[in-house]
């Protein structure tokens, strides 16, 4: 597909605590679209991410305290919904995700409203796992596929584009529990009659900070993987968009 | 119970329902648990003043020692409460979530009108 069925995305960064990754992250994007507004949520940081991300030339919303990816990412759906955008594609501030990889989850948002970038799609070596965790992403990988009616093959990916209805959905809906950024948004998009498809996406190391699952956990990881899985299933939702007004319209590029 | 024993519960039972309404009177005690405490109160005082009152519902129940059907309402009771703040505290923690977001939005927002308004006052 040659034209992007989105008209104006936003690319929405969370961060916490990552100064020395997000100036980086944010110049990467801008550089590859310059195009398309950058809003860092700064979730609850006490370092100086807020000011980094300001000079890096991105929009910042400063969280007053620390509500999570979850709470981070909705407060960015809604800053989007109210300023016009008909987009959000979360990138990690960590450098995981590739911002040249942007454009083909947007221009899944035709035929899609929930875009995943999935690692292991294909001939994926650069990400391994086993045991518990792997058992884990098999589950989750199951129950999700059935319920969106799509193959998805990385349910935990935080690498997404939103679009269509998904996106007031999510402004008003999205989850800020253990794994409810990942697993229960796709329960709720699917709920809902949002359309989900995945693309891959190559991931890359990240530039620093801690890895939020260590090896060790996996277990652990196992158990409350099913355990939001479950909760997720059986939890009833309220799943009538609430039409957010519309306080102006955007402001083309980042604050100067 | 000797006496002794009788007046200290009495008094106890009586200061927790003083306690209770002088809450109330403050205002800190919304008055959706103040009804639930209330009848609390006065119940703790009835059953003080009046411990034969306890035995002979008991009996009535067919509960052989008083003092655990005292014991089996009180933990039905608490678990309710917990329960119920439970449910309250995650209700308040979504609420003050949502305000925190859009205080963030909001703040975004007046930066930038500044910036605009700044911007226009040093052309003009």
């Amino acid at each position: 597909m040659s034209a992007s069925p989105v008209l104006r995305p936003l690319i929405v960064v969370p961060a916490w605590n990552e100064e020395q990754t997000v100036g980086e992250t944010v110049r990467e994007i801008r550089g590859v679209m310059p195009e398309i507004p950058v809003l860092v949520v700064s979730d609850g940081s006490t370092d100086r991410t807020v000011h980094i991300a300001r000079r890096a030339g991105a929009r910042v919303l400063v969280l007053p305290f620390r509500l999570g990816v979850g709470g981070a990412m909705r407060a960015g759906f809604r800053y989007a919904v109210r300023n016009g955008y008909d987009a959000a594609v979360q990138v990690d501030a960590d450098g995981q995700h590739d911002p040249k990889q942007v454009p083909a989850l947007l221009d899944e948002l035709g035929q899609a409203e929930v875009v995943i970038g999935a690692r292991f799609c294909e001939q994926q070596d650069g990400y391994r796992v086993s045991g518990p965790r792997r058992w884990a992403m098999v589950l989750l990988s199951k129950v999700l596929s059935r319920l969106t009616n799509t193959r998805i093959t990385d349910a935990t990916s935080g690498f997404k584009a939103t679009g269509g209805q998904a996106l007031p959905l999510f402004a008003e809906h999205y989850p800020d529990e253990y794994l409810g950024d990942t697993v229960e948004s796709l329960v709720i998009a699917a709920r809902a009659g949002c359309a989900v498809t995945q693309v891959p996406a190559r991931m890359r190391p990240r530039r620093g900070g801690e890895p939020s699952h260590r090896p060790v956990k996996s277990a652990i990881y196992l158990g409350r993987a099913a355990m939001a899985l479950v909760l997720a299933l059986i939890r009833r939702w309220d799943i009538t968009p609430v039409p957010v007004p519309q306080l102006r319209p955007a402001v083309e590029e980042g604050v100067p | 119970m000797t006496e002794n024993n009788y007046l200290i519960a009495l008094i106890g039972s009586v200061l927790v329902l003083a306690g209770i309404v002088e809450l109330l009177r403050r205002r800190q005690l919304k008055e959706k648990y103040a009804v639930l405490w209330l009848i609390v109160g006065v119940v703790l005082v009835i059953f003080t003043a009046f411990p034969a009152l306890l035995t002979r519902i008991a009996s009535a129940l067919g509960v052989a020692v008083p003092t655990n059907l005292l014991f089996f309402v009180a933990i039905l009771f608490l678990v309710g409460v917990v329960l119920h703040l439970s449910w309250e505290a995650s209700r308040l923690e979504n609420e003050t979530r949502k305000l925190a977001e859009d205080v963030a939005i909001l703040r975004l927002d007046v930066a930038e009108l500044k910036q605009e308004k700044l911007a226009q006052d040093n052309t003009d």
